[in-house]
């Protein structure tokens, strides 16, 4: 099973969790971890908003003996030119507090990102049962 | 565009956030409550956010600039009801909400905003007779 949602306004994101949200219950998720994996989706989804200028999310219930959920967000925005600085907290270039991709990551079991400047971001995170 | 209801008892703010917010709502919050304190005079604000499954930087950032922003106009404010599990998301997102007062239901966050009256009237008291002179 696979969803794709748009993220184009901040309703969008709030679409976005409770998606998440369906899913990693349907997964089996502890009501902590759907907490956590909802909390990363807020996250990375207004990341998305703000600093891709939109973009989509795809969500996947992750089957077999480790259930859970994962999530790629995906925008053709300006890229992320210094990923590790991205990641440090307290880094921001748009007057956020800095916690949104670093704190993701800490929120998550596996977390990947990949950006090129001027073509774009994917960050993939899963959190597992 | 929609809005958190903002009640007053008293002088005191209660908003009970029942909505999935978006970050514009948020704001609008921000901004009416700003507003409320000074119009009402309010001396706490008490925000029940036991309906709320998550929150995250911007909403965290949300309930520091409120506290904040009511601290300089002289008004408490109290967050109340916070989940356990979103307790734990918040600490390992990097958010601890330092000047955020927290109680774990209204009832004793309501408690807390009268105490801290009744301390603040209390030095007002003191401040006033070492100041004998020019006491009003």
């Amino acid at each position: 099973m696979s969803d794709i949602l748009e993220i184009r306004s901040s309703e969008d994101v709030v679409r976005v969790r409770q998606r998440v949200r369906a899913v990693a219950v349907e997964a089996g998720l502890s009501l902590v971890d759907q907490t956590k994996i909802v909390t990363a989706a807020s996250e990375l989804a207004r990341n998305t908003l703000d600093y891709g200028g939109g973009g989509t999310v795809r969500i996947d219930l992750v089957a077999g003996p480790r259930r859970g959920v994962r999530l790629q967000f995906e925008d053709q925005g300006p890229g992320i030119a210094d990923i590790a600085a991205a990641l440090r907290d307290g880094f921001t270039t748009g007057g956020g507090l800095g916690l949104g991709l670093g704190g993701a990551k800490r929120l998550s079991s596996e977390f990947a990102i990949d950006s090129t400047p001027g073509q774009g971001t994917r960050v993939t995170i899963a959190r597992f049962k | 565009m929609d809005r958190i209801p903002i009640l007053k008892l008293g002088d005191v703010l209660l908003v009970t956030i029942q909505v999935d917010m978006h970050d514009e709502l948020a704001s609008a919050l921000e901004e009416d409550l700003t507003q409320r304190i000074v119009a009402v005079g309010a001396r706490g604000v008490l925000i029940d956010i036991s309906a709320l499954e998550i929150v995250d930087s911007f909403m965290g950032r949300m309930l520091d600039n409120i506290a904040a922003v009511s601290r300089i106009l002289d008004a408490d404010t109290v967050v109340v009801g916070m989940r356990p599990a979103v307790a734990i998301t918040l600490v390992e997102l990097g958010l601890s909400l330092h000047g955020v007062k927290t109680a774990l239901d209204v009832d004793k966050g309501l408690a807390l905003i009268a105490g801290s009256a009744r301390h603040a009237w209390r030095n007002t008291i003191v401040a006033d007779d070492e100041d004998g002179a020019y006491g009003e």
